[in-house]
């Protein structure tokens, strides 16, 4: 076995509501890989003291607002950390009522991979299944459900395998990819870190294990090559008289030194001279790599153009079909004009047309309500001011992602994927 | 195959440098806040490397509070210098001498609340449009909230419960005017994190993170470094110990931890050992529930 030095970073997401036991599992993983430290733990025992609790409660470790501690209820997305010998985890936990459907696609749009909580005795509820399509809309690349509760169910191998069919049902109207199931129990901790002993039945692996091997590095695209130009880097100096490089963060695909590539908008072919970083220069870089490229050739390049390969570029265009997740209280109407950002480039764009909404508990779709209020999700179709280079969000969630934005109120109203 | 994933790190690293390139595109007059703490100078390093071999495009403030480490004051001005940035200096001091802030009185008196109306001030009279700091969402609970590019008002006020919701990597720096952003690159940087690239990186950290021999006062169960601007309570009673600081704050509120280690490695084994939380030793923060909230409501780092 080779030494394992390197440390991957997996990002998933969390949803639930106050009593499906989302937080007891958080803190189940936290304290089971010693990730809350005592200080923290005895400021929690005080305040749940304080108001009379039990058992102390571990929701107030991630209700970091005053509001949130007040009103018992997470409202806003908060990023919580630990780390095992083998990956370090951000969790983006959101809560998840449907009024807060904003904040749960806020959480997913980074995510490798959602965890979705099922009570064991109450089944899918109507809260499931709008987890379960935001995380399918987001393209999160993997969905671990746990089946949670089984103490209560006495940890009958049925009540599992009841849910898991009735989820597969479910779940076949969607578009999801990798599933699995792990029945646990967050407050005893079987089957999260440790192997249950109450459930010899089940052979698949512990909710830890599967976090901590679940395959990730093909969850980014290391096909299409995409660098879309952040800044040019010129120092201007004696010793870097005539340096001049294009810096971004990679969004797709390999670049080697010496390959042909082409700039977009203006179609400019040449070769890379050189992938530069300060640590020195490298002779390949993938997403999601920060570099700076240095050209052959000398075009005018900015902020916004777009390096690929020749034989492989996006679509180009001012006409996008999108699905939409509506974030703001001024409603979405056809014909509203917003500033987009798309990879590094910013437009306007104008809404020509509401396709359907969609009702996100039961996939029905409205084909006849043309406006968008807050947590409205459907599919649009706009056009921008400048041409695009996009690819489908499915092919690249980078490329294929963009924002809306107010141009009044400056706020970060839409967030849409592009089909 | 070769699996083309990076290691944490350099992950953290590349979406540092990506956010670093961002705030220098998208904003006019960026600042990056340096206190010659460990997360500052990390936040510095990353922002040579984002611009490398050209200059970091952006000056840096340091609010000086007047009660610093003179450790912290030294590092800061050879570091600086070697940089090749330029250091702007505002102090809590002058905010004290032209009556715009009042200093607190007694034994517990910080000027740590005062350093918000130096930093506005500072803002305002050099028009800032956005601040780089080194804060980290895992320090404590109100920053596990914040955002990449969060947004001040005209008072340079943060509202938690409405912000801008900010998805994939696709930033908003759009305001309105006499508005600001706080810009936090480390958002997603643990303290264990801040520590091994440190340590992978080589990079030069003032000398009171390591272990030293100081005179010292035991105040609430923590041990204080003995200054000037300190009062004595009468049963107090100054003793030699060998400590070190696991965070660098002001020396009126950061509290040493006794500790042999020497070297980055066994701080590294001694943070991974550890029971308490950095913010542990920051008076600062335990004032109450919800004391780092309502600083940061009022324009707080």
């Amino acid at each position: 076995m080779p030494h394992r030095s390197k440390i991957e970073l997996l990002r998933f997401t969390t949803c639930g509501s106050v009593d499906d036991g989302k937080s007891t599992l958080i803190g189940r993983l936290l304290l089971d890989t010693r990730n809350i430290l005592a200080d923290q733990y005895d400021s929690l025992k005080a305040t749940s003291d304080q108001r009379g609790l039990s058992e102390v409660d571990l929701s107030l470790l991630t209700d970091g607002l005053r509001a949130e501690r007040e009103q018992g209820i997470t409202i806003d997305v908060a990023y919580r950390f630990f780390s095992t010998n083998k990956r370090k985890f951000i969790i983006a936990d959101t809560p998840g009522h449907i009024q807060y459907t904003r904040n749960m696609v806020t959480g997913a749009s980074t995510a490798n991979l959602a965890l979705i909580l099922i009570d064991a005795r109450k089944g899918i509820l109507e809260q499931t299944c709008r987890h379960a399509f935001i995380a399918s809309l987001l393209r999160i690349p993997h969905i671990v459900v746990c089946i949670n509760k089984m103490d209560l169910v006495d940890y009958d191998k049925a009540a599992y395998e009841k849910i898991v069919e009735e989820f597969g049902m479910f779940a076949s109207r969607l578009d999801v990819q990798d599933v699995q199931f792990i029945p646990i129990s967050a407050k005893y901790g079987d089957n999260v870190v440790m192997r249950s002993e109450k459930m010899k039945w089940y052979e698949g692996s512990t909710l830890m294990f599967h976090l901590e091997n679940v395959h990730i590095s093909g969850d980014l695209n290391h096909i299409d090559c995409r660098l879309p130009v952040q800044t040019t880097i010129r120092p201007r100096t004696d010793e870097y008289h005539d340096y001049r490089s294009i810096a971004g963060q990679i969004s797709g695909g390999v670049f080697r030194k010496g390959d042909s590539v082409m700039v977009l908008p203006s179609g400019y072919k040449t070769k890379i001279k050189s992938i530069d970083t300060a640590d020195g220069e490298l002779e390949e870089a993938y997403a999601p790599m920060s570099i700076a490229m240095r050209l052959e050739d000398e075009f005018d390049i900015g902020r916004g153009d777009m390096i690929v390969r020749e034989n492989n570029v996006p679509q180009i265009g001012q006409d996008l079909e999108m699905m939409v997740c509506w974030l703001n209280e001024r409603a979405l109407s056809p014909g509203n004009k917003y500033v987009i950002r798309h990879t590094t480039k910013e437009s306007t764009c104008v809404i020509r047309d509401v396709r359907y909404k969609i009702d996100i508990n039961t996939l029905r779709r409205n084909e006849n309500d043309k406006v968008f209020i807050m947590n409205d999700i459907g599919r649009i179709l706009i056009r921008t001011a400048q041409p695009l280079f996009y690819d489908s969000y499915r092919r690249n969630r980078n490329t294929g992602s963009i924002i809306l934005i107010d141009e009044f109120t400056n706020e970060t109203v839409g967030a849409g994927m592009i089909i | 195959m070769f699996s083309y994933n990076l290691d944490h790190l350099k992950a953290l690293e590349s979406e540092s440098i990506y956010i670093l390139r961002e705030v220098a595109s998208l904003c006019e007059r960026p600042v990056l806040l340096f206190s010659g703490g460990k997360d500052s100078i990390v936040a510095s390093h990353l922002a040579k490397k984002a611009f490398f071999p050209a200059k970091i495009p952006f000056p840096f403030l340091h609010i000086d509070t007047g009660h610093n480490f003179p450790e912290t004051i030294e590092f800061r001005d050879r570091w600086v210098k070697s940089m090749g940035v330029n250091l702007l200096i505002r102090s809590v001091q002058t905010s004290i001498d032209t009556g715009r802030v009042t200093e607190e009185k007694g034994l517990f008196a910080s000027r740590n609340l005062l350093q918000t109306t130096t930093l506005l001030d500072a803002i305002k009279e050099f028009r800032f449009d956005a601040a780089i700091g080194g804060a980290r969402r895992d320090e404590e609970k109100a920053r596990a909230k914040e955002r990449f590019f969060s947004h001040r008002d005209e008072f340079g006020q943060w509202d938690p419960k409405n912000q801008r919701p900010e998805l994939w990597n696709l930033f908003n720096a759009r305001k309105g005017p006499g508005q600001h952003f706080r810009i936090f690159p480390l958002s997603n940087w643990t303290e264990l994190d801040i520590w091994k690239y440190i340590h992978q990186e080589k990079i030069e950290i003032p000398a009171i993170y390591y272990s030293h021999s100081r005179k010292v006062i035991e105040r609430n169960g923590q041990f204080l470094a003995l200054a000037d601007f300190i009062p004595l309570a009468p049963n107090e009673i100054v003793e030699e110990k060998i400590v070190r600081f696991r965070t660098i704050g002001d020396m009126t509120c950061t509290g040493a931890i006794e500790s042999p280690a020497a070297s980055i490695e066994e701080i590294i084994a001694e943070i991974i050992a550890a029971t308490t939380t950095e913010r542990g030793t920051r008076h600062d923060d335990l004032r109450s529930e919800s004391a780092m909230e309502d600083r940061k409501r009022q324009g707080y780092f």
